[in-house]
């Protein structure tokens, strides 16, 4: 175990824990905190990867733009303060998939990698992304324009009602 | 010098929880808050693995990460939309009461029709503020 093995450990277990807070937690707005500690977690994991850009992107698009607009949704459908009870559905059946799934995918990924060792490469820089996704991902890059924009679009059509679908009300 | 087998075991674990917000929750913004763990943990595995296995192609899953997180903001912008298009209809956003066809009659409010229950909710909650703050946190973006 190295220094390196470490930080991943820590921060995977914030990041799980946080996790399964957000998804057991009885406050509703303590599930969007707990998603920031979590998203927060994972960004020091691209850290420790060598993903620089990726942790700063994570910081600024999950926890400052993705978290803030749940937290508003939240707002706006008049979250109530405070432990409710009827979060959740009876969860045998979503406890035995989730389990199933997370364990299962644990014991592939285990089993293709065992318990090697990779040295690190030089931490990454911001260039070479840029060349990368500008040199080969240039048209995926372009079609996610495109994609963002008939997004935004949809959001202001489907949140405007009257543009939006209940045109039948006119009448 | 790192065991590429910690993170991976991470994501898998963050990923069979966010399967489990799915199943389990019954309100819609922490099943979208589900799906968000979800693409975290996928996220996670292209990173390790950009870095853990030398390709071909440079930084290739570093990319499709950047790739996958714009998709998430446009996913989480238009289904917060959605969200707040069926408070509006229903004054509830818990998913087990979505009408999944088109003329179901047990789930509507009494005394609302399901094709005019846009036009006359009890409890509709200014519509007006409400779209224009949307479509303003969308827009900014």
């Amino acid at each position: 175990m190295t220094g390196g093995d470490l930080l991943l450990v820590a921060l995977g277990a914030i990041a799980v824990g946080a996790g399964l807070l957000v998804v057991t937690t009885r406050h509703l707005v303590r599930a969007g905190l707990y998603l920031v500690v979590c998203l927060a977690a994972v960004a020091g994991l691209y850290l420790v990867l060598t993903a620089e850009l990726l942790a700063w992107v994570q910081v600024l698009i999950y926890v400052g733009a993705v978290v803030v607009l749940l937290l508003f949704a939240m707002m706006l459908t008049r979250a109530p303060i405070g432990a409710r009870a009827d979060l959740d559905r009876p969860g045998w059946p979503a406890a035995l998939v989730g389990g199933g799934a997370g364990l299962g995918l644990a014991l592939l990924l285990v089993d293709a990698v065992r318990w090697s060792t990779v040295e690190l490469p030089a931490a990454g820089d911001a260039e070479r992304i840029g060349e990368a996704v500008f040199g080969s991902w240039v048209l995926p890059f372009e079609v996610l324009s495109v994609l963002l924009l008939a997004a935004l679009i949809g959001a202001i059509v489907l949140s405007r009602p009257d543009i939006g679908a209940s045109r039948d009300r006119e009448d | 010098m790192i065991r590429p087998a910690i993170p991976y075991v991470t994501a898998a674990l963050l990923f069979g929880l966010g399967v489990y917000g799915v199943l389990r929750r019954r309100n819609a913004v922490l099943v979208l808050m589900s799906v968000e763990l979800m693409l975290n943990a996928v996220n996670l595995i292209l990173v390790t693995a950009d870095t853990t296995v030398r390709a071909a192609l440079p930084a290739t899953g570093q990319v499709f990460t950047l790739f996958v997180i714009v998709i998430a903001a446009a996913e989480v912008g238009v289904g917060l939309a959605i969200v707040l298009h069926l408070y509006r209809l229903r004054a509830s956003i818990a998913v087990d009461e979505v009408p999944l066809a088109h003329d179901s009659r047990g789930a509507a409010p009494p005394g609302t029709p399901p094709d005019r229950a846009s036009a006359d909710v009890p409890g509709q909650a200014a519509p007006d503020p409400t779209s224009g703050a949307i479509g303003q946190q969308v827009g900014s973006r």
